[in-house]
């Protein structure tokens, strides 16, 4: 039994890969690190998962999408998800992939350190260069920001870095 | 930390109900009035930035709300739209229009007015959950720490606005000076914790209301003396306190109009 539970919580994960972000199809919610526990008890799923930004309208979507994704495991009866707050998500949360994965969308992964004195520099997601500014903190969602390039002259977008030392 | 028992004490549960009232009211008609400003702000990137803070704040308004579902006061939704405002808890700095005129016809908003308004209240809910975040009643604590990793961009936001304003063109001076004045008349509920203060302090739910005061006129205190301004005070009596459910008629109208499309069919999914 207790194998039969571990590997549906493999194959859980394996398709919770697939749940991408409603507007960035190139990173999975695991990618972003939304994912905090998934238990499995007699093929009942209970999911786990930290919001973003709370005011993110995306939630209600990814939430619909998980269920439906997990309910098409053959062995699953019931799939439950809930949002926590605790802990905070941060934005050093997001995977290595993650942020190859937001990288090849055209936007900027968050930076991982912020200086002391709280700024911090991202580079361009297009052609790599650190000569870039700022056009405005906030973007089209929460979670991101609107900078651009000087040398490849493209505008881009870079995830907000999200921290509790904040 | 000892584990505030709700269940067993009913005085305890209303104490958390007034505080959350509070703070959901207070977030609500915030964003509310900030969500008028769509489409009016002064340039492009400002239109994206102050939409942004708005959606946030509703963000915050929705988890206050919803831990009040969760204690069994009715659906999140329900208690943001049709509570009429003589069961609200909102500051009255938060309920009074963002200028003259009507948003859909030609409204007149006052920008400076925005700015302090803006500053002045995202300063005093920085300080308010720095101490909720150790907040005797957990799931509040919880959503605290949320809360202040976003409030740190609302905050640079509008004291950029503000320090930029005020180091402008004599006009400029003029009608934040003004600004600064009207924002101030109304500032005296923003900390009072209402007739319930007392138990909610003893609770440990958020610090008293003279601690919270006296952080924010020393974090306001840097601020004004770099602009060389004398710092403002908050009057002692407030003209009315939302806290104890005193409002302005500017509530009824703020409610009417964030609550029309809602009470057209308040069983329709959205």
């Amino acid at each position: 039994m207790q194998m039969a539970t571990d590997s549906l919580e493999k194959k859980v994960l394996g398709v919770l890969e697939e749940v991408h972000d409603p507007e960035i199809n190139t990173v999975s919610i695991i990618d972003l690190g939304m994912v905090e526990e998934v238990n499995v008890q007699d093929y009942v799923v209970n999911i786990k998962i930290l919001p973003t930004f709370l005011g993110c309208p995306a939630l209600e979507l990814i939430k619909e999408n998980i269920k439906k994704a997990v309910i098409s495991i053959d062995e699953v009866k019931e799939v439950n998800v809930e949002f926590i707050n605790h802990p905070p998500w941060t934005s050093d949360r997001i995977s290595e992939k993650g942020r190859m994965g937001l990288k090849a969308f055209g936007i900027a992964p968050p930076p991982r350190l912020m200086d002391s004195d709280g700024s911090w520099h991202v580079d361009c997601p297009f052609c790599g260069s650190t000569y870039v500014t700022m056009d405005n903190i906030f973007g089209p969602t929460a979670c991101r920001s609107i900078l651009y390039c000087k040398s490849c002259k493209n505008p881009f977008e870079a995830m907000k870095p999200i921290s509790t030392l904040m | 930390m000892t584990e505030l028992n709700l269940a067993a004490n009913s005085e305890n549960k209303d104490a958390v109900v007034s505080l959350l009232f509070q703070l959901a009211d207070d977030d609500f008609l915030y964003s509310f009035k900030g969500s008028e400003w769509l489409g009016l702000a002064p340039h492009i990137e400002e239109d994206v930035a102050s939409s942004s803070i708005s959606q946030d704040s509703m963000g915050h308004a929705a988890m206050y709300y919803q831990l009040l579902e969760e204690l069994g006061l009715g659906s999140a939704d329900s208690l943001a739209h049709l509570r009429p405002a003589k069961e609200r808890k909102n500051s009255i700095l938060v309920e009074r229009p963002n200028g003259e005129g009507y948003y859909m016809e030609v409204p007149k908003y006052d920008w400076a007015y925005a700015v302090v308004r803006n500053y002045f209240y995202t300063a005093a809910k920085k300080i308010k959950i720095e101490s909720l975040k150790n907040s005797s009643y957990q799931p509040l604590a919880e959503v605290a720490v949320k809360v202040n990793i976003e409030l740190y961009y609302h905050l640079l936001h509008w004291k950029t606005w503000f320090v930029q304003l005020l180091s402008s063109t004599d006009e400029a001076k003029q009608r934040m000076q003004a600004a600064i004045a009207q924002v101030m008349k109304d500032f005296g509920d923003v900390f009072s914790l209402g007739t319930d203060g007392k138990k909610i302090v003893e609770l440990g739910l958020i610090e008293e209301e003279r601690t919270l005061v006296q952080r924010w006129q020393e974090q306001m205190k840097a601020v004004f003396e770099s602009l060389n301004l004398e710092i403002p005070e908050i009057p002692a009596v407030p003209e009315a306190n939302g806290r104890n459910f005193e409002h302005t008629k500017d509530l009824e109208t703020a409610i009417a109009t964030l609550s029309e499309v809602y009470r057209i069919d308040t069983a329709a999914s959205w």
